[in-house]
């Protein structure tokens, strides 16, 4: 029964958005993480989204000449990618971590985007619970078949 | 006398099927409503019933009018009925997905099911009423 399916789909929407979100939390913690260098200064994080499919679509790429007679078996987090935006480079000579220049490096984050993020990320996470709740409502009549 | 499930039960029995499908590729556009490139999918109620009468699973037909051509059957199958989307608003980063359309969908999906299961129901009541002949 395809409705089982709905569960492992919805459920790894959630999963996906709860990792967006995790990285929308850690990027607005560390919103005014500030370094000495360019290395060691915090960069946004951003999660990497992509269809997951069936194995045997998997093992033909995933593409449109696949056998692909299921339209896919939910959403996969493939990785967490940092931002290559500018870091913003103060010049603060009092700061205690400024450097010999007397300059301190923020992180790229920013904060409006990241709210926006934040809200859509929410949003999408109820979507998910949506539909696994009127899936379980729908496979819960169907257990009622016959009485 | 032997009773066959399959036609006391008419249609409703694949209609729940259906409904069952159809909900599971909506559910996987919504949860795909952030992915780069995903093209949403629907299942097309008309086609898959043709399908289904017809008795011809595939509902990409490629002639070969030399020995030499590949057999494309096995390369592009899309389920019957499996379609992607035309979206109304294509967004920048290739995805198709309107995730309010797409609820919309669900939603209406759900209610088509209760409705396929209600007669479904309805078929075995009949049944029971039948066999118990009160």
């Amino acid at each position: 029964m395809s409705l089982d399916r709905i569960f492992d789909i919805a459920g790894s929407g959630m999963n996906a958005q709860s990792v967006r979100l995790n990285t929308t939390a850690s990027n607005i913690a560390n919103a005014d993480t500030v370094s000495s260098s360019i290395d060691q200064t915090y960069r946004a994080r951003q999660a990497v989204f992509a269809t997951m499919f069936n194995e045997q679509q998997q093992a033909l790429g995933g593409s449109l000449f696949a056998p692909d007679d299921q339209a896919g078996q939910g959403v996969n987090v493939v990785g967490v990618v940092e931002s290559d935006a500018e870091l913003q480079a103060r010049y603060e000579p009092d700061h205690p971590m400024a450097n010999e220049e007397g300059y301190v490096y923020y992180p790229n984050v920013n904060v409006v985007e990241e709210m926006a993020n934040m809200m859509a990320a929410s949003r999408a996470y109820q979507t998910n619970v949506e539909i696994m709740n009127t899936a379980k409502t729908m496979l819960q009549r169907v257990l009622t078949l016959g009485q | 006398m032997s009773l066959s499930f399959d036609r006391a039960l008419g249609v409703h029995e694949q209609a729940l099927a259906f409904r069952a499908e159809r909900a599971s590729v909506l559910a996987n556009n919504i949860a795909n409503a952030d992915t780069p490139n995903f093209k949403a999918r629907d299942l097309d109620f008309a086609s898959v019933l043709e399908a289904q009468q017809s008795g011809d699973q595939r509902s990409v037909q490629m002639t070969r009018t030399h020995a030499n051509h590949l057999q494309v059957e096995s390369l592009i199958d899309q389920a019957a009925g499996l379609r992607y989307r035309t979206p109304s608003q294509p967004s920048i980063d290739g995805n198709t997905v309107e995730v309010q359309a797409e609820q919309a969908r669900y939603t209406e999906n759900a209610v088509d099911f209760q409705a396929s299961f209600t007669f479904l129901n309805s078929k075995f009541k009949g049944l029971m009423t039948a066999l118990r002949g009160d």
